[in-house]
C-alpha cells in the first residue's frame, strides 16, 4: 500500500522543519448472524496520513486521506500554519523531544487470514455458532459476531526514521438473553463489547472456543433469569480474567497514564489520584501485585514492535510487588515530567486510533502477571463471598479512584465451595485502598489473555484497542451488592 | 478548506449510485468534516490538529441481499468515483455470498432534503491567540472543535439528500486546585469573541466559591438540583437501549417497568425524539426521512418506541425513522413550571449538582443508574451555596427519581449539543431543563 510513499513524503515535506508522517491503511469485516438471521456484512476500507510539523517552537498536525503529491503537501502546509499559530504558546518544549531514526519492519501473528477466507463460509460458522445460543424460546435474542481487521502502518521521520509495521486482529462474539417470568438476563462469551480480542486470524477463533460457546452461553443466561439476586455485604470476591481485564483497565490503566497526571485530560476523561511524586515508593496494591507493560506477547491485541511516535517497546513492570515504579508515559510526557522535575522512566505507548487523530499516551498491553495460587485453592479458602464473571458495568469517578463494577454471572462461594448462581453481582470500591486487599493470585492455569477493541479517551476523541492478562484473583473484605428486587 | 462540496457528492452520486453489474439498487452514505481541534492545558496549547476526513458507505442490493463497505475518500472526485465504482463491482460479487436477509427495509420511493447551514466560525490561529488573552492567569484546561460536518445521501432511485452544518464548540475548564473546577463551555455557529471572554471570566468568578472548605456529605438520600448539564447525563441514558423496539421486544429495555406499566414516571415528564429542534439530518442512513416528532414518553407514561426499518419489518410496524440502533438523536425532555431563577430557594437546604460523570446501569432491568457527581457540585443552604462537596457516587433509580422523586422541572429546556468527537464529530443533541429530586441516594 505504502509503496512510493517515503519517496512522495521526502519530497514534499517542508525541508527546514522537524516532521513525521504516520499512515495507516485499515481493512476491516463485521458479520453479524442475529436470531439465525444473517446481517448485512460490513466491510470497511481506509487509507490516511497524519503529518507532525515542529518548526519555531511551534507544532502542528493535519490530516489526509489524500496521500498523492498535492495531497500531503497541502497537509504539511496545514500543519506549518498550526505550528506558527502554536508558537511560543505550547504547553511543552518541542526540542526535549528525541529523534527517531530506526528503519524497521514488524509483521504481527496471522496464521490463517481472516479476511482471505471465503466470506460464505464464515457466514456458515456464524450461524452454526448463533444456533448453538438457542436451544429454546426462554432464549429471546442470541446472536453472533465477527469483526477482522488487518492493519498497516508506517511512521516516517526528518530525521530517517523509516518503521514499517502490519498486524491482524480478530474478535469473535456470542451473546444471548433469557426471558423468564419477566426477568431478562444477558450473557456473552466473553463481554458484552468484544472482551476476546486477540491478534491472529481465525485461529483466534479456537482459542475463544467459538464453535462451541454457544450452549454454554445459552444455559448460564436461563440459569440467570431464574436465580436470586446477589448477596450484600462485605466479603471476598473472587474475580475471573474477564473481570479483572475491567478492573485493571479502569483502576490501574487509566490512573497511570502520564497525560492525566500531567493534566490533559481534566476537561475530559479526567485527571489521576496518582502524583508525579508516587512513583517509586507508593504502595499501590499488595505484596502480590506486579502489574505489567507488555507489548511483546504476540497474540495480545495491542503487541508491536514500535509505539506509534517510533519508540521502541520493551516489556516493563509499572508495578511491583506492589510498589508503583513506571507511569504509562510515551516519550513527549516523560520529557514534560522532567521539565517539572520528576525524571521517570516511561513505556513505549503514544498511540492514536488512525491516520486521522494525532498520538497520546495509551494503554497498549497491561497484564497482571500470574501468582500460584489454583483456582481451587482460591475457593477453598473463601469462607463466604462471590466469584464474579465476565464485565457488564462500569462506572468510576474522575481521578480513578471511587469505582462501582457489575458483572453478568456470580456465583457464591460457602465454606470453600462454590455454592449457587446470583445474578446482578456489584461492588464498588476505591481504587487507592482496593488492590491491597489482593489476597490470591491465580497461577498460569487460571491466566487468559483478554482485552478490549473500545478504550475511549482524548480531545478529539480517541478509540483504541487495548490487551489485558490477567489471572484469576481474590480480594477479602469488598463491598457487594445486588440488584433491585 | 471547506471540506466536501455538494457539488462534489453530487458527482459522486450520478457516477456511483447506478443499477449496474447485476446490482438493483446502490446507496452511498456519506460523512465528512473538515475540523480544526486545539486542545489546551494550563491555558497553553497542547495539540492543534487539522483534519480533512470524508467516509462514504456505498450499499449494494439484490433482491433481499445487501453487502455495505466504508471507505475513506481522498476528496479527489474523479479518484474517489473510480475507488467507488470498483467497490461497488466488488461488492457485487460478493452478493453471491450472503443469504437473503428477511427483515431487510428500504425504501420505496425516492426522496430529497437539504439543509445547509453556513456559519462565521473562528479560525484555529484566531482560537489559540484568544485563549492565551482571556485565560491569562488562569488554570485553563479545554479543547475546541470546529468546522464544517456534512451528511448526505443517494441512492439509485433518484433520492438525494444533503445536510451541512458548520458550527463550532469549545469546552473548558477553569480548575482552582485538586479537583475543585468549573466547566463551561461556548457553541454555535456565528463566534463572538466577546461573548467567549464574557464565558471564561463567568467561570473564573465562581471558582471563590470552590476555595471554601469543602462540605462533607455522607452517604444516604439528598435533595438535590440538577443542571441541564447534568440531566442531560441522566436523561441520556435512557436512549442505551431505552427506547428501541428491539429492546423491548426481546425485555432487555432499561423501560421494561414502564413499558409494562409497572411503574409511572412523574406526569411532568414528556421526552420526545424532536428531530426538527435537533442537529441530526431529517434523513436516516439508509434513505428514509424521520418522522418530525415521535413522543417515547407521555405525562409520566410509556409512549411510542423508536422503530428501525429492520424492526419495522420484523415486527410488522411502521418505522419512524430511527436509527439501525434505535437510539435517539435529538432527544427533549419537556420543561416544567418552576422559574430557574428560583431554583436554589425551591431546593432549599441540599445538593446543587452541575455535572455527572460515567453513567452506567448498576440494574438496568430496574432502570438503576450509578455514577459520579464532578466539577462544582455545591451544599446549598436556604437556597444560598455555600461550599463545593467532594466527588460522590450515587446508585439511584431513573424511575424513582423522576416519579415518586420529582418535586419540580424548570421552565425552560437547555439544547445540549452532542460534543463528542470519537470517530468523527457528532450531530446529536439533547434538550433539558434543570429538576430539583428528593432523597437522590449517594453510596459512595
Amino acid at each position: 500500500m505504502f509503496d512510493s510513499l517515503e519517496a512522495i513524503t521526502r519530497r514534499v515535506a517542508p525541508p527546514s522543519s522537524r516532521w513525521s508522517l504516520r499512515a495507516v491503511h485499515e481493512r476491516s469485516e463485521q458479520l453479524t448472524v442475529r436470531q439465525d438471521v444473517a446481517q448485512a456484512p460490513q466491510f470497511g476500507r481506509e487509507a490516511g496520513a497524519m503529518v507532525t510539523v515542529a518548526h519555531g517552537g511551534g507544532v502542528g498536525h493535519a490530516a489526509t486521506a489524500d496521500l498523492g503529491e498535492a495531497g500531503l503537501a497541502a497537509a504539511f502546509g496545514r500543519a506549518q500554519a498550526l505550528a506558527a499559530a502554536s508558537a511560543g504558546r505550547l504547553a511543552f518544549d518541542p526540542e526535549s523531544l528525541p529523534a527517531v531514526r530506526p528503519r524497521a519492519r514488524h509483521v504481527g501473528p496471522r496464521e490463517r487470514p481472516s479476511l482471505a477466507a471465503p466470506l460464505r463460509d464464515k457466514l456458515q460458522l456464524l450461524a452454526d455458532a448463533c444456533r448453538l445460543a438457542h436451544p429454546d424460546d426462554r432464549i429471546v435474542d442470541w446472536s453472533a459476531s465477527l469483526w477482522s481487521t488487518e492493519t498497516e502502518q508506517l511512521i516516517l521521520t526528518s530525521d530517517g526514521g523509516c518503521i514499517e509495521q502490519q498486524a491482524a486482529q480478530t474478535m469473535p462474539h456470542l451473546q444471548a438473553t433469557a426471558l423468564i417470568d419477566g426477568v431478562a438476563q444477558t450473557r456473552s462469551s466473553a463481554g458484552q463489547y468484544n472482551g476476546f480480542c486477540q491478534q491472529g486470524g481465525l485461529e483466534v477463533l479456537e482459542r475463544a472456543h467459538f464453535a462451541t460457546e454457544g450452549p454454554r452461553v445459552a444455559a448460564e443466561a436461563i440459569a440467570l433469569a431464574t436465580a436470586p439476586h446477589c448477596p450484600t455485604g462485605t466479603m471476598d470476591v473472587l474475580l475471573m480474567p474477564d473481570q479483572m481485564m475491567l478492573q485493571i483497565h479502569e483502576s490501574i490503566g487509566h490512573p497511570l497514564e502520564l497525560d492525566r497526571i500531567l493534566g490533559d485530560e481534566r476537561n475530559f476523561a479526567g485527571t489521576s489520584f496518582v502524583t508525579l511524586d508516587m512513583f517509586g515508593h507508593y504502595r499501590y496494591g499488595s505484596e502480590l501485585l506486579n502489574v505489567s507493560h507488555d507489548p511483546t506477547r504476540a497474540e495480545q491485541i495491542a503487541s508491536f514492535a514500535y509505539d506509534d511516535d517510533g519508540t521502541p517497546s520493551q516489556r516493563r513492570l509499572l508495578i511491583e510487588r506492589g510498589v508503583l515504579m513506571r507511569p504509562l508515559g510515551g516519550a513527549l510526557s516523560i520529557a514534560r515530567a522532567a521539565a517539572l522535575g520528576h525524571r521517570l522512566e516511561g513505556v513505549a505507548t503514544s498511540r492514536a486510533a488512525s491516520w486521522n487523530r494525532p498520538t497520546i499516551d495509551r494503554m497498549s498491553n497491561l497484564n497482571v502477571e500470574p501468582g500460584d495460587a489454583t483456582l481451587a485453592q482460591m475457593i477453598e479458602s473463601i469462607e463466604f463471598g462471590v466469584l464474579m464473571r465476565t464485565n457488564v458495568s462500569w462506572s468510576i469517578d474522575d481521578s480513578r479512584n471511587k469505582f462501582q463494577f457489575g458483572c453478568e454471572h456470580g456465583q457464591v462461594i460457602r465454606r470453600g465451595k462454590l455454592a449457587e448462581v446470583v445474578r446482578n453481582p456489584n461492588y464498588r470500591g476505591v481504587s487507592a485502598t482496593f488492590w491491597r486487599s489482593l489476597a490470591m493470585v491465580g497461577d498460569a492455569s487460571t491466566f487468559e489473555v483478554m482485552g478490549t477493541p473500545y478504550c475511549g479517551k482524548g480531545e478529539p476523541s480517541q478509540i483504541v484497542r487495548v490487551g489485558h492478562a490477567s489471572p484469576a484473583c481474590r480480594f477479602s473484605g469488598i463491598d457487594v451488592f445486588g440488584g433491585h428486587e | 478548506m471547506s471540506g466536501v462540496t455538494r457539488a462534489d457528492f453530487e458527482a459522486l452520486a450520478d457516477a456511483v449510485c447506478r443499477a449496474a453489474d447485476g446490482v438493483e439498487r446502490t446507496t452511498l452514505l456519506l460523512k465528512a468534516e473538515s475540523s480544526d481541534f486545539v486542545r489546551f492545558n494550563r491555558g497553553a496549547v497542547r495539540q492543534a490538529t487539522q483534519v480533512e476526513q470524508a467516509f462514504a458507505t456505498l450499499g449494494v442490493v439484490r433482491g433481499a441481499r445487501r453487502i455495505e463497505s466504508r471507505v475513506a475518500l481522498t476528496g479527489r472526485v474523479d479518484a474517489d468515483i473510480a475507488t467507488l465504482n470498483d467497490e461497488r463491482r466488488r461488492l457485487a460479487k460478493g452478493l453471491d455470498d450472503v443469504v437473503d436477509d428477511p427483515y431487510l427495509l428500504l425504501p420505496e420511493t425516492a426522496t430529497r432534503s437539504e439543509r445547509h447551514d453556513d456559519a462565521r466560525l473562528p479560525s484555529a490561529a484566531d482560537v489559540i491567540a484568544t485563549v492565551a488573552r482571556v485565560a491569562h492567569g488562569l488554570d485553563f484546561v479545554g479543547f475546541h472543535a470546529g468546522g464544517p460536518v456534512v451528511r448526505a445521501f443517494a441512492d439509485s432511485l433518484g433520492s438525494r439528500h444533503w445536510h451541512r452544518v458548520a458550527s463550532f464548540h469549545i469546552e473548558w475548564c477553569c480548575y482552582l486546585a485538586g479537583d475543585r473546577a468549573v466547566k463551561a463551555s461556548y457553541a454555535g455557529r456565528d463566534w463572538d469573541e466577546a461573548e467567549f471572554a464574557r464565558r471564561v471570566a463567568a467561570s473564573a468568578a465562581r471558582l471563590a466559591l470552590l476555595g471554601r472548605p469543602p462540605r462533607a456529605v455522607q452517604p444516604g438520600a439528598h435533595r438535590a438540583y440538577f443542571e441541564p448539564t447534568a440531566m442531560a447525563e441522566l436523561v441520556g441514558m435512557l436512549g442505551w437501549g431505552g427506547f428501541g423496539l428491539k429492546a423491548r421486544r426481546t425485555g432487555s429495555s432499561c423501560l421494561m417497568r414502564l413499558a409494562h406499566r409497572d411503574a409511572a414516571l412523574h406526569p411532568s415528564v414528556t421526552l420526545a425524539e424532536d428531530t426538527p429542534h435537533g442537529l441530526a439530518p431529517a434523513f436516516t442512513p439508509e434513505g428514509f426521512l424521520r418522522d418530525a416528532a415521535v413522543t417515547l414518553v407521555d405525562q409520566g407514561r410509556a409512549a411510542d418506541t423508536l422503530v428501525s426499518p429492520r424492526s419495522a419489518r420484523e415486527f410488522g410496524v411502521p418505522a419512524n425513522g430511527a436509527n439501525a440502533d434505535e437510539t435517539p438523536e435529538s432527544l427533549a425532555m419537556a420543561p416544567g413550571t418552576l422559574r430557574e431563577a428560583d431554583a436554589a430557594a425551591a431546593l432549599g437546604s441540599g445538593l446543587w449538582i452541575s455535572n455527572l460523570w460515567y453513567l452506567n446501569f448498576s440494574d438496568r432491568p430496574a432502570c438503576r443508574i450509578t455514577g459520579m457527581t464532578r466539577f462544582a457540585c455545591l451544599w446549598v443552604e436556604d437556597g444560598v451555596p455555600v461550599a463545593p462537596i467532594g466527588a460522590m457516587r450515587f446508585d439511584d433509580s431513573f424511575l424513582r427519581m423522576f416519579g415518586e422523586g420529582l418535586v419540580a422541572l424548570t421552565d425552560h429546556a437547555e439544547a445540549i449539543p452532542n460534543s463528542d468527537t470519537y470517530l468523527e464529530r457528532q450531530l446529536a443533541s439533547v434538550s433539558v431543563p434543570g429538576a430539583i429530586v428528593a432523597d437522590w441516594r449517594l453510596t459512595l
